[in-house]
């Protein structure tokens, strides 16, 4: 195990403060230096403030001197990615129409973060309206990947998963739509975990598709993700979607929870396309389960095909009513010289949108459109309910799934210039945002180029407990955690 | 739809729907919780919801949805057992998320009808009634409000995302004058429920109007247009007729009636189109992610209806048959919620024997004194209690008519009881002192032989004539009663 703090999980740096051999304003110190002397070369972030992390942890380290120490994430230094509002900081969605933008108050999940004691450290880099799998889309230029700086680190939440592989944050949260946490998990060989949807409050996460959007963490371990999950989840009044579910003890609970588990891998998961190199250690993941006493089972998820096309109808109509406040009147890029109302409408989105995010607009506004909405929208809800069908009615039979998080490993930068071969980098996320699981993807081995590979484990609907447990039976046996890469 | 290409031989009927916007009563806005007002400082009664921040999301405020129910229930429509919430999209500076959140394909009220009294042949006699059916009646969230100035354009969004009704009524309007009594009626209903104060000034009501023109027998509908901007319901009355009229008008001249939104002035009495059908919007209606639908269980509706008051024009039959009130003084009481309680309340004290008298007192005087003083009667110190007791000393004979406007007055001006007014200002009747009543009785009957004589003959009124000169004997302080009894016995006697 590497001896850098910035490397360390959670569970040893938190013991460490606890013990009082580690102070919470040696680890920011430690976390900013670090980002300091990797940021050049991976762009994880958008902005940070150095001074007010600094003070957020000499806060933090008083409180505990006082007695009054706040949460399990007592000191940590915690990266969001830049479409969490974080009160009096910037909020940009790594986007132009938002450049400017300083968010008035904290969203849920900031709160919460707060409220656990975590040092809330730097915004992170994503793709435009985390809208992407690749970070390119980001208006401030793409993050890269630490393993490779030459490629991707995945998207859209691709500085999250950056910031923990490279130790400039210990922890990160991103946010999910289709794929956009766990895909650059896997790319960056780090832990990230999308919650059921509603489990976690969407109130202060810039929306890109509301009915997909969920915001979850990045860690090193996966008992790092369940701690940090605990802090984050929970019913929200602020957010009517958000679901009223008892909260466990996510850490505790994977004490409790043992197995063996029955496990079902979806035929329609390993098909084209699939990289050699993820399929076999994939197969091995899945021989590894068996070897623990697992019952291993094929199982069907028929819909899957529609999967894709079902996702750009629902996430890009919702997304063009979404993106429809950024207009430069209340705040946001405003264009100069507009002639009038319109002409202001038009230059302002057209100088403030990047291409996907444009062309995302235009396709969902098209598929409301009088006369198209039935056609598509509304055929794609009823596809929608068929595929979240599919996944119950696997759950008759077994308790989870493991499949492949990507189906490819980190690419070059600039190497997919066509949007829908980016598209399908999602193919293996996208089913469990439609049918609103849980899922994780936990790092299962490395390509011959060295370059990280996932494994996603899906669960049932608020099942995150069980779903961390048998994340970690896998993970405890290996050590692809205290793999490092050389920056 | 038929085009009227040649000028057809009157006479012509119009055909009227009506689109009502009326602003809840809610203490916070529809979606947040920040507090609905009307005068405020421009954009204080905003929040990152209300302005729509990035990562802001929506709250259905439940006493909203409560009286969206409840105006449905008094207008006898159908709630629908699911609140679904959808997205209308479309760009415009006073719309802070430039989708307004809506109700779509189901509306939470559907059916039901307002009841509207057409005018009579006199002030004095009822007129027709007729009820008309609605369409629907749907929750949306209002937008704030553009102010246009010379170089730019400012906007205020406190307005904005306070809860506001839509209430559509079928086309079944025929005239300007059933438009008014429809919107009078559905005005009053929403306050009779409490469900807004539909000040028109505040814009807490609003009102669209499509209207057409047929030959009377043609079943096809004309063409329609839309005029807006009817700010008062006068308004809506004049801004209809002259519609009417000018669509007349262009099919006399064999012109084409145009599909378009018109603009009424009620100022000028005059009308210009603002846009025609071609401009119309698409917006891509979908149901709201943000919102979960919200179940109306029949306990949910049970308790609301048991908060329903009984409408004026029931409460109308119910006073005309209960409390044999001519029409006219039912036509004042009942369309003021708290002015027909506060005649119930004061009948209830007095006996129904007594309820028009009371109804007088109210309609006559207490209008003219909060007319006046320009209160609520809520705010008014007279209480029924003082009224009943006020008819009581006038029916005792304790003081007269005249007396009793005058202890009225001060009653309301103090609050103090009739009693007390009546002794601190001298206003009580009747000297007690019989001899000196019965001396200035004998005296006008013996200055007045001649119309003893025609009373003995059997002339009632005759008494009348010695009456005059009592009263002016006693200064006008003598019982009336007591003049009249003690007339009769000296006549009787003489």
């Amino acid at each position: 195990m590497s001896s850098e703090l910035f490397h360390q999980p959670i569970t040893a740096l938190a013991a460490a403060l606890e013990a009082g051999t580690l102070s919470a304003v040696e680890l920011t110190g430690a976390v900013i230096a670090r980002t300091k002397a990797v940021e050049p070369a991976v762009h994880a972030f958008n902005s940070h403030d150095e001074a007010g992390a600094l003070a957020q942890a000499a806060a933090s380290d008083a409180r505990r001197a006082a007695g009054q120490g706040r949460g399990a994430l007592e000191g940590i230094p915690i990266g969001l990615k830049d479409v969490i509002a974080v009160a009096g900081q910037p909020l940009t969605a790594s986007s132009r129409m938002l450049a400017n933008f300083v968010s008035p108050y904290d969203a849920t999940v900031t709160m919460r973060l707060k409220q656990a004691g975590a040092v809330l450290w730097g915004r992170l880099n994503c793709d435009e309206f985390a809208m992407g799998s690749s970070t390119e889309n980001s208006a401030f230029g793409p993050a890269s990947n630490p393993w490779d700086v030459t490629r991707v680190p995945g998207g859209s939440s691709g500085g999250s998963a950056a910031a923990v592989a490279a130790g400039e944050a210990i922890a990160t949260l991103g946010s999910d739509t289709g794929g956009s946490i766990r895909q650059p998990a896997a790319l960056c060989g780090v832990v990230g975990l999308k919650p059921s949807y509603g489990l976690v409050s969407r109130f202060g996460l810039v929306a890109y598709a509301s009915s997909l959007d969920q915001i979850g963490p990045f860690a090193r371990t996966v008992e790092d993700a369940a701690m940090v999950l605990g802090a984050i989840a929970g019913h929200d009044e602020r957010d009517s979607t958000s679901f009223r579910a008892e909260i466990p003890d996510y850490r505790a609970e994977l004490r409790a929870r043992r197995g063996p588990w029955k496990l079902g891998i979806p035929r329609e998961y390993f098909g084209d396309g699939l990289d050699p190199a993820i399929g076999a250690a994939v197969e091995k993941a899945i021989a590894h389960y068996r070897g623990l006493g697992c019952e291993i089972r094929e199982v069907s998820l028929p819909h899957t095909q529609y999967c894709l096309d079902t996702y750009y109808i629902i996430a890009t109509a919702e997304a063009s009513s979404n993106l429809a406040r950024y207009d430069g009147i209340r705040y946001g890029h405003r264009a100069q010289g507009a002639r009038d109302i319109v002409d202001l409408y038009f230059k302002s989105r057209a100088e403030g949108f990047g291409a996907e995010v444009k062309r995302r607009i235009i396709l969902g506004t098209y598929v409301l459109s009088s006369g198209y909405y039935d056609a598509y929208y509304l055929r794609a809800q009823k596809v929608r309910t068929l595929i979240r069908q599919d996944f119950l009615n696997a759950y008759r039979e077994v308790d989870a799934l493991i499949t492949p998080t990507s189906p490819i490993p980190a690419f070059k930068l600039g190497e997919k210039s066509d949007p829908l071969a980016m598209y399908l980098c999602d193919i293996y996320t996208i089913g469990v945002n439609l049918a609103g699981l849980p899922a994780l993807s936990v790092p299962c081995g490395f390509t011959g180029d060295r370059l990280p590979i996932g494994l996603q484990l899906i669960g049932q609907p608020f099942r995150e407990a069980d779903l961390l447990a048998i994340a970690q039976a896998y993970e405890r046996d290996h050590d692809w955690k205290t793999q490092y890469p050389a920056l | 739809m038929t085009s009227v290409t040649q000028p057809l031989s009157p006479p012509y009927e119009a055909v009227i729907g009506l689109e009502v916007h009326v602003q809840i009563k809610t203490a916070s806005k529809v979606f947040t919780r920040v507090a609905t007002g009307y005068g405020y400082e421009p954009n204080t009664l905003t929040d990152p919801v209300v302005l729509a921040l990035p990562g802001a999301l929506p709250v259905m405020n439940k006493a909203a949805l409560d009286a969206i129910i409840k105006a449905g229930l008094l207008l006898g429509c159908d709630i629908a057992p699911v609140c679904k919430w959808d997205r209308k999209n479309y760009f415009y500076p006073d719309s802070p998320k430039n989708y307004q959140i809506s109700q779509y394909d189901m509306p939470i009220c559907l059916g039901g009808a307002v009841e509207i009294e057409l005018p009579g042949a006199a002030r004095n006699v009822m007129g027709e009634h007729k009820e008309i059916p609605l369409t629907r009646i749907h929750l949306e969230e209002d937008v704030g409000k553009l102010n246009h100035g010379a170089g730019d354009s400012l906007v205020d969004y406190n307005r904005a995302g306070t809860p506001l009704m839509e209430i559509v009524s079928e086309p079944a309007l025929r005239s300007a004058e059933e438009a008014y009594a429809y919107l009078t009626s559905l005005r009053a209903t929403m306050i009779y429920g409490g469900i807004s104060d539909c000040d028109m000034e505040k814009g807490q009501l609003r009102c669209d109007a499509n209207i057409s023109i047929r030959p009377v027998g043609q079943a096809a509908l004309g063409t329609k247009v839309e005029l807006k901007n009817l700010n008062s319901i006068s308004y809506v009355r004049d801004g209809i007729a002259h519609e009417i009229k000018r669509q007349i008008g262009v099919v006399e001249r064999g012109g084409v009636i145009a599909q378009e939104t018109r603009d009424f002035d009620g100022m000028t009495g005059t009308s210009q189109s603002l846009r025609s059908k071609e401009e119309a919007h698409d917006y891509r209606y979908f149901p709201d992610p943000d919102l979960m639908p919200v179940q109306v269980d029949a306990a949910w509706k049970d308790r609301l209806r048991a908060e329903c008051p009984e409408l004026p024009f029931l409460k109308q039959r119910r006073f005309l048959a209960d409390y044999q009130l001519p029409y006219t003084l039912t036509s004042v009481l009942v369309w003021d919620r708290a002015l027909a309680d506060y005649f119930e309340e004061a009948v209830k004290l007095a006996g129904v024997a007594k309820a028009q008298t009371i109804g007088n007192w109210i309609v006559n005087d207490l209008l003219r004194e909060l007319g006046t003083a320009k209160i609520a009667l809520v705010a008014a110190k007279i209480r029924p209690a003082h009224l009943v007791a006020l008819v009581g000393l006038v029916d005792s004979g304790a003081v007269l008519a005249n007396a009793a406007k005058e202890i009225f007055v001060e009653m309301f001006a103090t609050g103090d009881q009739p009693q007390a007014i009546a002794e601190r200002r001298g206003l009580k009747s009747a000297p007690t002192d019989r001899g000196e009543l019965e001396q200035w009785c004998r005296d006008a009957i013996a200055g007045n032989p001649k119309a003893a004589a025609e009373f003995k003959a059997g002339k009632e009124s005759a008494i009348n004539a010695f009456k005059g000169p009592v009263m002016k004997a006693s200064k006008g302080k003598a019982n009336p009663k007591l003049v009249d009894e003690t007339l009769r016995r000296l006549l009787a006697a003489s």
